[in-house]
């Protein structure tokens, strides 16, 4: 497979060894004249502050217009699909939430629904397990949304909005936290329910939260909306319109600015949003400002849904009642970090045979899952995150790949750059709000 | 296990004669062979669960009625589709999902249809990607198109089984262009060739990769890793249930 492109290779003792020159950029420039030529070539990234995460950009430029623009990407591949087919059901929870680093409870609750839908036990699901998962995913696109703010307001020069915005998410990882352990990465919504239930102090913790909220996003808004700059940099720039984002299969957020409503929570809902009051902002005009003003809307009607889950929160138990699926384990949080509570360890250990064969078996080997296939869609904070999960009638995963929204969107940023000025390519790239974890995988 | 090659220079325990080691590395997942529960065999084992073996189950054509929309879907089709006949191999609904089982070289034409009838208006393709069924299939690797219908709110899976001696289908981007990049995936998790593809090239791994990642028979790789004195080897290579 070895064409001139790439590094020249050759066989040693050790080995093969490739001499790494500089790759292909004398390909890529091989094709203008510097001399006559207006056209040049800027490679952007894939280590660059404003490229929102590792992603390189080839910019063919004429003046400061960008004439093409194609993105590379892949630098963040860790093969998480494929080690998923080497666990078990359970711990591929602790894998998936690893994709989208900004969004794990997205990750989750996707693949613990389609592992659900696979068992055949969604209707068990019980009441508290769905309204704690609602109310983590809405805390969780607060969050999201937050650092698409800050990091989107530093990348347009607006410094300020980026300490703030990091502020308060801080504040909800501080609540996930409280309630998972963990700030990331928190494998916390697993099959059949959730790992354990929300502590009280949690509650207290989310009520001080959604009542500091709203100022704060007073002050954003004092801060942004009416800034010349911000308006400058945002109206009319890296415009999509409804054809545009369905040719290019984008949702989210970006879909919504251009005036189409479709929300999956509300199209195709799950989780029982179907019961829960709350608006699907759009606005019409399909560029950053819109989708600046979409986001910021969106992280009012989360903070709705919130209080509604948190006024449903009934006590009950967090995972389904069939122990062949359900870890016989309550998990507390000790001195080093959650893990099987003291008093589960000392029955299973001192008391019951049963109970440690049990434990033993579910944890070692796993719960089987009927064969066959599903496809389970959830609306993250970008957009359609689709989950489409294979099962070979095994105690692993067949296949899972995920449908994640990040990969799919970038895929506009030719459409929203190309034509226009190279500051506005930093603008639209931001507004699609890729996370390069979850667009590599 | 011991007369194998040892990439991670871990010292193995010595297995008993006739024993495996159990790893899953040893035993590729779609493998249909009878293999036990715990991976060992000849051990003197009168349990009986050593001589387990899996049955897989082909995929049937569901009768008809499906039941909710997916009757309207298959009949919508048939009427704008003129060759429905050869190109739909089955319909399968399972687990509430409407999984339309197309003939590879047919993949655009029924997209077009999908996209354009007005009864069916698939605007959406959500998704595009592949899964290997190694050794369950004789057109072992299969690409699946999730579709939407926003207009109507409903979804359906297309499925194209093509050999991996043959591994070509047309490719849908010039119906849907986010088609594009999930398509280049495809290909580069399975080696999936998308013919008309306007640049089908590796794009999560590196240009000169060699081998398609997600195949079943492509290993998982790995190196041991030293925990407390102890070597743990590397997931596939672990004893574990099959």
């Amino acid at each position: 497979m070895t064409t001139s492109n790439y590094a020249t290779e050759r066989e040693t003792t050790e080995g093969r060894v490739f001499t790494v020159t500089g790759g292909d950029w004398d390909t890529i420039v091989s094709g203008t004249d510097p001399i006559n030529d207006e056209r040049i070539v800027v490679n952007m990234g894939p280590q660059h502050p404003s490229t929102h995460g590792v992603l390189r950009l080839i910019l063919e430029l004429e003046g400061e217009t960008v004439r093409e623009a194609r993105s590379v990407v892949g630098y963040l591949h860790t093969g998480i699909e494929k080690n998923l087919e080497y666990r078990n059901w359970v711990q591929g929870s602790t894998f998936v939430t690893r994709m989208d680093y900004l969004a794990p409870i997205f990750n989750e609750t996707a693949y613990a629904l389609a592992v659900e839908k696979l068992l055949g036990i969604t209707d068990d699901i019980t009441e508290r397990a769905t309204t704690i998962r609602v109310l983590m995913m809405e805390l969780n696109r607060i969050s999201s949304h937050l650092v698409w703010l800050a990091t989107t307001g530093m990348e347009l020069g607006a410094i300020s909005i980026m300490l703030y915005g990091f502020r308060e998410r801080e504040y909800i990882l501080d609540i996930f936290e409280t309630i998972t352990g963990l700030r990331m990465n928190h494998a916390y919504v697993r099959p059949g329910g959730v790992a354990q239930d929300v502590p009280d102090a949690a509650i207290v913790k989310i009520r001080e939260f959604l009542k500091m909220m709203p100022k704060k996003l007073k002050e954003y808004e004092d801060l942004l909306s009416g800034q010349p700059i911000w308006t400058e940099r945002t109206k009319n720039v890296a415009v999509l319109d409804v054809t545009g984002c369905l040719a290019l299969g984008v949702t989210g957020p970006v879909l919504r600015s251009a005036g189409l409503a479709w929300d999956l929570r509300k199209t195709m809902p799950y989780c029982g949003y179907e019961t829960y009051e709350f608006d699907v902002p759009t606005h019409p005009d399909g560029d950053v400002w819109g989708r600046y003003l979409v986001r910021l809307a969106e992280i009012r009607e989360s903070m709705k849904l919130v209080e509604q889950a948190l006024d449903r929160l009934k006590p009950g138990p967090v995972m389904v009642a069939d122990r062949k699926i359900a870890w016989p384990a309550q998990l507390a949080i000790g001195v080093d970090g959650m893990g099987n509570s003291l008093e589960h360890v000392a029955k299973i250990m001192g008391q019951s045979m049963e109970s440690l064969i049990h434990h033993f078996k579910l944890v070692t080997e796993g719960f089987r899952v009927p064969p066959g296939q599903v496809y389970v869609g959830i609306e993250s904070p970008r957009g359609e995150l689709g989950v489409h999960a294979v099962s070979d009638g095994g105690t692993r995963p067949y296949r899972v790949h995920y449908r994640e929204p990040s990969f799919v969107n970038l895929q506009a940023l030719p459409a929203m750059a190309e034509g226009g000025l190279i500051a506005d390519v930093i603008a639209g790239g931001a507004s699609l709000d890729p996370v390069m974890g979850g667009c590599d995988r | 296990m011991s007369d194998k090659p040892n990439d991670g220079g871990v010292p193995l325990p010595v297995v008993p004669a006739g024993a495996t080691g159990g790893a899953p590395a040893e035993f590729p997942p779609a493998s249909p062979a009878g293999r036990g529960m715990f991976g060992n065999h000849g051990s003197g084992d009168v349990s009986g669960y050593g001589g387990l073996v899996r049955q897989r189950q082909p995929i049937e054509e569901t009768p008809r009625p499906y039941g909710g929309y997916f009757d309207e879907v298959r009949d919508a089709l048939e009427e704008a589709y003129p060759h429905f006949g050869d190109a739909i191999e089955k319909v399968v609904v399972d687990r509430g999902e409407l999984t339309l089982h197309v003939r590879p070289e047919r993949i655009a034409e029924v997209c077009q249809v999908m996209r354009d009838d007005l009864a069916l208006r698939f605007e959406l393709c959500s998704s595009v990607s592949g899964v290997d069924y190694l050794g369950a299939d004789e057109r072992r690797l299969h690409v699946i198109y999730q579709l939407t219908s926003m207009t109507y709110r409903r979804r359906v899976r297309l499925e194209a089984a093509v050999s991996a001696e043959a591994p070509h289908l047309p490719s849908v981007t010039a119906v849907y262009p986010t088609a594009d990049w999930q398509e280049r995936e495809a290909y580069d998790m399975f080696g999936i060739v998308f013919d008309g593809h306007p640049n089908l090239t590796r794009i999560l791994m590196p240009d000169d990769w060699e081998g398609h990642p997600q195949r079943k028979d492509y290993p998982l790789g790995g190196v041991a890793v030293e925990y407390k004195g102890a070597e743990i080897p590397p997931p596939d290579r672990r004893r574990s249930y099959q």
